[in-house]
């Protein structure tokens, strides 16, 4: 059990790294860009705005 | 890579070069093993979930170095000085006891071992996920090779850690290459058709450039301002 539990924080940290924020961030913003995209609108500015959005956030958590 | 000479270094100062190159012995043939398991695994997946994983992946990646970066350029994070981390590795290299098995002083195994797969590691994911998305995972493990083989050479020629590599710039550019891919790659495996096609990433890239060099300037405005109001608790984060 602590084995695997030490695993799984492992990738946990690998993967989400210093701020949980970013990968959320960048799971939601595929999930609205997938959502936009599938009722027919062609949402590519959701992405890099996405990205941006997520980016200052984080930062701004990380400087104040 | 950088780092984990650094890190070898010290070890094999400190503890002995046979434990320590033992340990990259074996780090790299872990990471080996990582790439020949996961390769088949991910480039198994169907195309439209493979670009979300792999694209979501760097994106994540590479929002996580362009973050450090940023913080670093603009002043809320300390740059990595690798003569510093050489000494305080080399110092607590010399200051642990001593346990040795079979010839292998363990400390200094476990230090070379550690530092070469973590940092091998992130650069393993790289060359899968790049790799994978373009169908040439052994291109890009032979790009990783090479700057592996040209960081090796470098360390063994000085002998010393590569203080002088513009460690930061080569961060900000990677990060925001990876962020570039990212958008792109994420953004077709949800079903987005980019104005453009492939051409799409040089505006992407553009874009992530202009808003990193600004965020850059306003946070360095923001970290002096901090600085002046209060000397001495805006310190900076290492």
């Amino acid at each position: 059990m602590k084995y695997l539990k030490a695993f799984v924080l492992f990738w946990w940290d690998f993967i989400v790294g210093d701020d949980w924020l970013a990968a959320a961030g960048i799971v939601l913003t595929l999930a609205i860009t997938a959502l936009l995209a599938h009722h027919g609108f062609n949402a590519w500015v959701v992405m890099p705005l996405g990205a941006v959005a997520v980016l200052y956030l984080t930062l701004k958590r990380a400087t104040t | 890579m950088v780092e984990a000479l650094t890190i070898v270094l010290a070890a094999g100062i400190a503890r002995g070069w046979r434990s320590s190159l033992t340990g990259v012995g074996a780090a790299t043939a872990t990471l080996a093993i990582v790439i020949i398991v996961l390769g088949p695994a991910i480039t198994s997946l169907p195309i439209s979930v493979l670009r979300i994983v792999v694209g979501g992946m760097l994106l994540i990646f590479g929002l996580q170095w362009l973050r450090k970066a940023i913080m670093r350029g603009s002043g809320f994070k300390a740059l990595h000085d690798e003569d510093a981390i050489y000494t305080e590795e080399l110092e607590a290299a010399r200051k642990a006891g001593s346990v040795t098995a079979q010839g292998i002083d363990w400390y200094g195994f476990t230090l070379s071992f550690k530092g070469v797969f973590l940092e091998g590691l992130e650069v393993a994911f790289i060359v899968l996920t790049f790799g994978s998305a373009k169908g040439g995972i052994p291109l890009a493990a032979a790009g990783a090779a090479i700057a592996l083989i040209v960081v090796a050479i470098v360390g063994i020629a000085v002998r010393a850690p590569l203080s002088h590599v513009p460690e930061n710039t080569i961060k900000f550019a990677v990060g925001l290459m990876l962020t570039t891919f990212g958008i792109f790659w994420a953004g077709e495996g949800v079903g987005v058709s980019w104005p453009g096609a492939d051409i799409a990433l040089i505006p992407i890239l553009g874009f992530m450039i202009l808003v990193a060099f600004g965020l850059v300037k306003s946070l360095r405005r923001k970290h002096i301002a901090l600085r002046v109001a209060t000397p001495l608790e805006a310190g900076v984060e290492s």
